[in-house]
């Protein structure tokens, strides 16, 4: 188990893995959003805590095609498939490898994007504190949607289609959480809600995505 | 028998329109390829004899 | 008495799985079906549209209600149905059942459309906005792109049981994130929707018997027909894919 999630991290570090990829997409994102709202401070303070949640949801989405591709692609996700190790460990783990190669960097760059964004120095710490808690939902729930259409030949487009409308209570409740952070609201109820709703998302859906994973594998 | 819509003539015209074109729509595609896939399917099966 | 070895000739409800058996019963009910499905339906809304008269606050925009409400009914029903066809499938293997939550889809995404189409028409004057993020009105903005989404999973695969699989889990699991969807977005905006005026499970109602009566024929209208609906559009796929059965018998001869 720890020696497919050391695997799967080395493959994303490689040249072409594409770590960092979604890193970059984040920042660009970021800086494009002033030259559409224009460079007005107190706008852009108002909208930064969701526009970062929006941005780091993009740029999550932005590997998942990859995650079971290129393990599809060699064959090795057969013998994974029939390895003694069950198939719901298998997708937590890739899940857990998405989370940490994607989802981790894009947080810690959160608060660097903040400045950009002119975000409340109250909101910095509950930014990040909302990512944490939401993050491991989108790349669990990332990962079922990877493996609902890893046998497609351009699934890309299809899997954003298939996995939006799932991260939505995600992105409800974690921006909420952020945007009360940054304007020093009560958080707590929010907090426990977002959280709830990824370990729920990570009791369950591994199982889901092993499920889709062996219907597509047979 | 009412039909003064009164001042909200365009609304009411308009949800009823465009719920009618989209229930006849959905009404004739489904019939179309009902039809369609009966006779290809009785076509095909006649040939298969 | 029952011997060993003959299947026994007990009806069941499951009979009707057998495709065979389902297309012959369906398309025995199917015009009756659809000709109750268009007499309440086109008599429901000429009575309501014609007969009816204005309400105090809404005047005639009371009218659009004789849509609004039936076709919003029907896009939950339709889905709750997927779910229901889905869940068979996944525990019995009853193709019919998977293709009837398929064929349900296109329905439930017209019945959705409907249903955002007259509350916008509705909302503009009543609200001042064509659009505003109620949690009603974005719930069913999610459920429209939760059926966008459904279909284009079973367009987008080729073999019809991994995508009959497939799309099942899919509706599974987007059911318990379209309902976790519908508390968060609760919660995250006050509506400006008014409750529901038909509570069926209370039994209660907050209208008027004049409204009432044409609404309650339209209801049952819409529901037949999403069953004629699907009852054809169920037998099309059928027929559909046993003519690729078919075909491909006859490429192999």
């Amino acid at each position: 188990m720890r020696a497919l999630l050391f695997r799967d991290l080395r493959l994303a570090m490689r040249a072409g893995g594409g770590f960092g990829l979604a890193l970059a997409f984040f920042l660009i994102l970021v800086v494009m959003v002033p030259f559409s709202v224009g460079p007005d401070p107190v706008l852009l303070s108002r909208i930064a805590p969701g526009v970062l949640w929006l941005g780091a949801l993009l740029a999550c989405l932005l590997s998942l095609d990859r995650l079971f591709a290129l393990d599809h692609e060699d064959g090795s996700l057969d013998l994974l498939a029939t390895a003694p190790l069950p198939l719901e460990a298998v997708t937590a783990v890739k899940a857990l490898a998405h989370w940490l190669t994607t989802a981790l960097p894009l947080i810690v760059a959160a608060p660097v994007l903040g400045v950009l964004l002119s975000l409340p120095a109250a909101g910095y710490g509950w930014l990040v504190l909302s990512l944490l808690a939401g993050t491991p939902a989108l790349s669990a729930i990332g990962t079922f949607g990877a493996a609902l259409t890893v046998g497609l030949k351009r699934g890309g487009l299809l899997l954003s289609l298939l996995v939006l409308p799932l991260y939505v209570p995600t992105l409800i409740f974690g921006a909420e959480v952020a945007r009360r952070g940054a304007e020093g609201l009560p958080i707590g109820p929010t907090l426990a809600l977002l959280a709830g709703v990824t370990l729920a998302t990570l009791a369950l859906l591994p199982f889901a995505s092993a499920a889709v994973l062996r219907i597509n594998l047979r | 028998m009412n039909l003064d819509l009164g001042k909200y003539t365009a609304e009411v015209l308009l949800a009823y329109a465009g719920s009618l074109v989209l229930l006849v729509g959905i009404v004739w595609i489904s019939v179309a390829q009902y039809r369609r896939a009966a006779r290809d399917l009785s076509r095909a099966e006649k040939d298969a004899k | 008495m029952p011997e060993i070895g003959v299947r026994h000739e007990t009806m069941s409800i499951w009979e009707y799985a057998n495709p065979r058996k389902f297309t012959a019963t369906a398309t025995r009910l199917l015009p009756w079906v659809a000709w109750a499905a268009a007499i309440l339906t086109i008599g429901g809304l000429i009575w309501g549209f014609a007969f009816t008269p204005n309400a105090d606050r809404f005047e005639s925009t009371v009218k659009i209600i004789y849509v609004h409400v039936p076709s919003a009914l029907m896009a939950i029903n339709a889905w709750l149905m997927m779910l229901a066809g889905s869940l068979i499938w996944l525990v019995r293997r009853h193709h019919v059942s998977a293709l009837a939550a398929r064929a349900a889809a296109p329905v439930g995404m017209v019945m959705t459309l409907i249903a955002l189409w007259t509350g916008a028409v509705w909302g503009q004057p009543m609200w001042g906005t064509w659009w505003a993020w109620d949690p009603r009105l974005t719930s069913f903005l999610i459920l429209f792109l939760f059926y966008l989404g459904y279909m284009a999973l079973w367009a987008a695969i080729e073999d019809p049981d991994t995508a009959a699989d497939l799309t099942s889990v899919l509706c599974l699991v987007g059911s318990v994130f379209a309902l976790l969807s519908r508390y968060a977005v609760n919660f995250w905006n006050q509506g400006l929707h008014q409750g529901t005026s038909v509570p069926v499970a209370t039994g209660g109602r907050s209208v008027a018997d004049v409204y009432f009566l044409p609404l309650v024929a339209c209801m049952v209208g819409f529901g037949l027909l999403f069953v004629a609906l699907v009852l054809a559009r169920t037998v099309t796929l059928i027929r559909t894919r046993r003519l690729a059965v078919i075909e491909m018998k006859a490429v192999r001869a």
